[in-house]
């Protein structure tokens, strides 16, 4: 979630949908379970509303497409074939690394980041992100696709092949 | 054969839905003879774990 106060809203509705909700609750195994259900559709649905509010722009969705065409040559082959990332398991532990992520995750376009971390965080299917956003399976593999390249190239340059 | 392109696009894709026999075939005999595509895999996968473990509270620390 980009906005901090959008998060606490959420939160907040989420405790007070489960606290309304408590007569559903008896019977339920599993409280953490069943609170991280109500949490995660309290979040697509922010998500939705702020998607709608904020539609991406031509100009977006061009320059990206220009970024990622402009790695290949005229047949689809590397210009320069990307190397190995060294030992990408030992940046998890360090403080810096998060931090580079979340601000590679923040990036724009905000909309590619969003449906990113519906699928890769949150761990939403795609038929589920799709029903939320109202797109198509082919748009939201191509909007993943897009945030996972921008992703890749935005760490790579910050990080990885920083000397 | 399948170029770099569209072999990362099926990467990518195949995080995200099944893919059929053909296209895993295309896929293997791709990553097989190209070390740029190999490594974008392997990028693809890391980056994947790297943001499942994102913890909500953002950049803190995962204790030991």
């Amino acid at each position: 979630m980009r906005d901090t106060a959008a998060a606490e809203d959420a939160v907040q509705e989420t405790l007070l949908a489960a606290l309304a909700g408590e007569a559903n609750f008896a019977g339920r195994s599993n409280l953490r379970t069943w609170l991280t259900g109500i949490l995660k559709h309290k979040i697509v649905d922010t998500i939705r509303r702020q998607s709608h509010e904020q539609p991406v722009s031509e100009f977006d969705a061009q320059s990206e497409t220009a970024e990622f065409d402009a790695q290949f040559d005229r047949r689809g082959h590397w210009e320069k074939p990307p190397d190995a990332w060294e030992q990408p398991e030992g940046a998890l532990g360090q403080k810096q690394f998060l931090a580079a992520l979340e601000a590679c995750l923040r990036a724009p376009p905000e909309r590619n980041a969003r449906v990113f971390m519906m699928r890769e965080h949150l761990g939403l299917e795609t038929s589920e992100i799709c029903k939320e956003l109202e797109i198509t399976a082919t748009h939201c593999w191509v909007i993943l696709h897009r945030a996972r390249m921008s992703l890749r190239l935005c760490l790579g340059k910050n990080w990885f092949e920083k000397t | 054969m399948l170029s770099c392109k569209e072999t990362i696009r099926l990467l990518s894709q195949g995080a995200d839905r099944k893919l059929g026999f053909g296209e895993r075939v295309a896929l293997r005999v791709h990553l097989a003879i190209c070390d740029g595509c190999r490594n974008v895999n392997a990028q693809f996968k890391f980056l994947r774990l790297a943001v499942k473990s994102l913890s909500q509270d953002g950049h803190k620390e995962k204790s030991a």
